[in-house]
């Protein structure tokens, strides 16, 4: 067999990864490198890969590029200070929907609102799956969890609609299930200057799916299969078929506006400052 | 046969994501936990293993005509 071309992109030697049997973060992560390999000038060197924490967040650690595994909730600073200091870095996150709705909310929000020219990639499993399953904000209403046991009353976020309203300037969803879309959505953020922020539905067997009495991995993917709608059909789908299952993927909000590393060039610029 | 498959079965957790979207029910998971290809002859080639394999052990690659 010919070794599949994205393998340069793993570190050899940290494989195989430490996620659960059939947790969904593995096929999200094969589904970056993918989008990376196929944009042209990105390389090893010139692409920066960052982190917060999380069973989601550990990705950074098998990524053979430049990477950087932060703080809890924090990627998102992190890859800004790195992007305003060398802006000819192609920078891209990798988040949890603890580490960037609850503790890295607000970081989120004012990323998309200065439209840092950052891909963000957000690995929803909907609940905390490195610590055991607590409810996160994007534990859909019902759902068990350790900390709601008797299921959330919490009403979820939309992340995209979140990033969006934010002003985030490209925003979408994919799932595990729809591999080769995923592949497409990230990469079209990767061709969009400024915030673009993809969502990744990805399933956990072990902290959600089990307590929730979903199944085995590939049932939970079927869900995705089975509930997902492309954004087109979902358009045009009458409320009454909206049931609460159900969900939009695919691009939902494209814009340009200017990105802050190029706002703040401007004022160097103004101050007579030569970077 | 349509197809050569390799697996990488140190990465293999027996997850069953591979088994359960076979169109031709070709895989099943040994008694140790692990991938085998029960049944190759009736194997397709479709890849659907391979794209959804979180732990990338499992590979199908066309067989070429000359090499049947
Ligand atoms: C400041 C701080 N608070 C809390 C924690 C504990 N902690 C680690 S991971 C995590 C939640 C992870 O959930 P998510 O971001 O959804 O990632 P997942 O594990 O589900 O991929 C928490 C609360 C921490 N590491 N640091
Ligand atoms: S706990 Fe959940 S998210 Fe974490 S590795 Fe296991 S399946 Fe994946
Ligand atoms: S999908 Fe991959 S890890 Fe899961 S059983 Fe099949 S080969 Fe093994
Ligand atoms: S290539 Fe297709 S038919 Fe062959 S084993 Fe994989 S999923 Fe089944
Ligand atoms: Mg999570």
């Amino acid at each position: 067999m010919e070794t599949r071309s994205y393998e340069k992109y793993f570190r050899q030697n940290r494989l195989p990864h430490l996620w659960c049997p059939g947790c969904g973060n593995g096929i999200a992560m094969k589904a970056i490198v993918q989008a990376i390999e196929h944009k042209e000038g990105w390389t090893q060197d010139n692409t920066i890969i960052v982190s917060g924490i999380g069973c989601s967040s550990r990705a950074s650690g098998y990524m053979d590029f430049d990477t950087l595994h932060t703080a809890h909730g924090r990627a998102i600073p992190f890859a800004t200070g790195i992007k305003m200091a060398n802006p000819e870095l192609n920078v891209v996150v990798i988040t949890g929907d603890g580490d960037c709705t609850a503790i890295g909310g607000n970081h989120f929000i004012h990323g998309c609102r200065r439209n840092v020219d950052l891909t963000v990639i957000l690995f929803n499993n909907n609940i905390y799956g490195m610590t055991g399953g607590q409810a996160s904000p994007m534990t859909p209403l019902g759902k068990k969890a350790t900390t709601a046991p008797y299921g959330s009353i919490d009403r979820p976020f939309d992340a995209c609609k979140l990033a969006e309203a934010a002003g985030a300037t490209y925003v979408a969803r994919s799932t595990a299930f729809h591999v080769q879309h995923l592949v497409k959505m990230i990469e079209d953020g990767m061709d969009c200057k400024g915030f673009s922020f993809i969502e990744a539905m990805v399933q956990c067997p072990t902290a959600y799916g089990r307590r929730n009495k979903i199944g085995e991995p590939a049932k939970m993917m079927a869900w995705m299969r089975d509930n997902a709608v492309m954004k087109n059909a979902w358009d045009k789908l009458p409320d009454d078929k909206k049931t609460a299952e159900k969900f939009p993927i695919g691009l939902f909000y494209k814009a340009e506006t200017e990105t802050y590393d190029s706002a703040y060039h401007r004022i160097q610029e103004m101050a007579g400052v030569t970077a | 046969m349509k197809s050569e498959f390799t697996l990488k079965l140190e990465r293999c957790k027996g997850c069953g994501i591979c088994v359960a979207f076979c169109p031709k029910k070709v895989l099943e998971i040994d008694t140790l936990g692990k991938v085998v290809v029960a049944r190759p002859e009736d194997c397709i080639a479709c890849g659907q293993c391979e794209l959804r394999c979180p732990d990338y052990a499992i590979f199908v690659d066309k067989l070429k005509e000359a090499a049947k």
